[in-house]
């Protein structure tokens, strides 16, 4: 009987729980978690912190799950040392679980850059996990002042999640617009807009200088008093488990496109490890749930003895500010199609005969029928692009394409 | 498992469909009631082209990439397969919109959640799909493949 251990317990630990019980019922599963929850949707916490789920239905699988699947489950506990030769994992009780296959699944963490002052701020936070978002839950008020600083994915639905709780929200970011990661400088000014409309405060181009109780001075000499501080610079992968064990590691841990690691019988996934994205033509670290799931899934059959490959990673986003809502995908190069009106903005773009990527603001239906033509790479010249530009639709493929695709053929 | 397949040729493009899809769903008896005056937020849409139509709901993949990607486990695959949405789950973050390479999951009429054919097995049709009894060319239909 094969024993698997897991050091992590999110997305891509349950895909991997599922991938290997689709092939190997009878192995013996044991997870390792910091965490002292069972698997949660990540992602959630904003959604909480703006009252759009329970706390009672946030988690990812049912209660059953760890049960059905015999999963043994070791929350609160910490995998401190890989030693991928006697193939054991040593926790920080001292436990040693030995393994026949390993899977590193162990996300990232909130990047806290060097601040002057922050030490001293009572209440400062992080939005990573649930535990964060409960304790931030704990300080909001509504006569409080909010400052984040970060003005990314993760800063802007803290923002979201705490703007009808508090007095006000204010963010502050070095970069000079909002959201770099998933828009272009015209759609990051789109979405800015109408969050100051909302009543967010911006500040950016500028950074703390330093934090002195409850006020901070920026570079440019402004200063900002708040309640309660809320750091969302970026995240840094967890890779140390793999980079001390050996493994190789660039950005993120390196893997095979079967999640393989560069050490025997070790399997990496999830925002810790790379993927190669086939529409930048690069390995780089794709921190979204969709891929974490995927490379999940791929680790588990493979770690149990089937055979998969994840060959076709992409960016995909979706994510939305007060029912504004953003879908984008891909890499922004190539030539540009746009159009824009009062509520809504679109940008498709197109090169080599294939679509790169897109972003949509405020009109996101059928989005999926882009992606699918990014991460399907088809041929532009194979469907009617100029009707696909206005609208995506099944009626721009050929006859046969759609009818293959709606019998579920292909 | 069943499925609804569309045969377009036989698609008149009438959008009765969604009529009857959007009658299915709407909780309420009277069909008058249920429509009239209304906006209706249909789980099937009929595409119309040049002198082509045909319907789009729903394909229940086997590899479900809504099911793989949906941020909070709204969506699943019941036991005979059929890909299911748990409004009590769904934030409405829309990501399941964004990987349907069929378009066929949308945002509901509040625009709080997804939402998706479940082949009238989550309304008063009891699992024989609405749009299917009522296409009256026969154009959609549910079976075994």
């Amino acid at each position: 009987m094969k024993k698997y251990v897991i050091i992590g317990n999110s997305v891509a630990a349950t895909h991997a729980i599922e991938g290997i019980r689709s092939v190997d019922g009878a192995g013996k599963i044991t997870v390792v978690s910091d965490e002292p929850h069972a698997a949660y949707g990540r992602p959630l916490i904003s959604y909480y912190l703006y009252g759009r789920i329970a706390r009672d239905k946030m988690d990812y699988r049912s209660e059953a799950f760890y049960e059905r699947n015999q999963v043994d489950l070791k929350l609160g506990r910490r995998a401190e040392k890989i030693d991928p030769t006697a193939k054991t994992v040593l926790l920080d009780d001292g436990e040693t679980l030995s393994y026949d296959r390993l899977l590193v699944a162990t996300g990232s963490r909130p990047f806290l850059p060097p601040m002057e002052g922050l030490d001293g701020v009572k209440d400062r936070f992080t939005f990573m996990t649930l535990d964060d978002a409960l304790s931030l839950e704990r300080a909001l008020s509504p006569e409080k002042d909010v400052l984040i600083v970060g003005a990314g994915l993760i800063g802007l639905k803290c923002a979201e999640g705490v703007f009808d709780r508090v007095k006000s929200v204010t963010v502050v970011d070095l970069a000079d617009r909002i959201l770099p990661s998933i828009l272009d400088g015209e759609g990051s000014a789109f979405v800015k807009e109408f969050l100051e409309k909302k009543g967010v405060r911006f500040l950016l181009g500028d950074s703390v200088a330093k934090f002195d109780g409850g006020t901070a001075t920026l570079k440019s000499g402004k200063t900002v008093a708040f309640d309660l501080v809320v750091v969302a610079v970026g995240v840094r992968p967890n890779v140390e488990l793999v980079k001390e064990a050996g493994g190789a590691v660039n950005r993120g841990i390196v893997t095979d496109s079967g999640q393989r690691t560069s050490l025997p019988d070790v399997y990496a996934a999830g925002d810790n490890c790379e993927s190669y994205d086939v529409t930048a033509k690069q390995s780089r670290i794709l921190a979204i749930l969709p891929n974490a799931a995927l490379q999940g899934e791929c680790a588990g059959v493979n770690m149990a003895g089937g055979k998969r490959d994840f060959l076709n990673a992409a960016p995909v986003n979706a994510i939305g500010f007060f029912d504004l809502h953003v879908a984008t995908a891909g890499s922004y190069e190539g030539e540009c199609y746009e159009e824009r009106t009062e509520t809504s903005y679109k940008k498709l773009f197109y090169k080599d005969n294939m679509l790169k990527g897109f972003i949509l603001i405020g009109n996101i239906e059928r989005a999926g029928i882009y992606t699918s033509l990014i991460r399907n790479m088809v041929p532009l010249d194979s469907v009617d692009f100029d009707l696909l530009k206005r609208s995506p639709a099944l009626m721009a493929f050929s006859r046969e394409a759609r009818r293959d695709k709606l019998a579920r053929r292909q | 498992m069943k499925r609804i397949y569309v045969n377009e040729e036989w698609c008149l493009g009438c959008r009765l469909c969604e009529y009857e899809c959007a009658y299915a769903n709407s909780g309420i008896s009277d069909m008058v009631k249920a429509l009239k005056g209304k906006t209706i937020h249909p789980r099937i849409r009929v595409e119309d082209g040049d002198g082509v139509h045909f319907a789009v709901n729903c394909r229940h993949c086997t590899e479900a990439i809504c099911v793989k990607s949906c941020i909070a486990g709204a969506l699943s695959r019941d036991g005979n397969g059929t890909v299911v949405i748990d409004r009590e789950k769904c934030v409405g973050c829309f990501t399941c919109v964004t990987v349907c390479p069929f378009g066929a999951i949308m945002p509901a009429a509040d625009g709080k959640a997804a939402q998706k054919c479940a082949l009238c097995t989550d309304n008063v049709k009891n699992g024989v799909p609405n749009c299917v009894t009522y296409c009256p060319n026969r154009a959609i239909v549910f079976e075994e493949r």
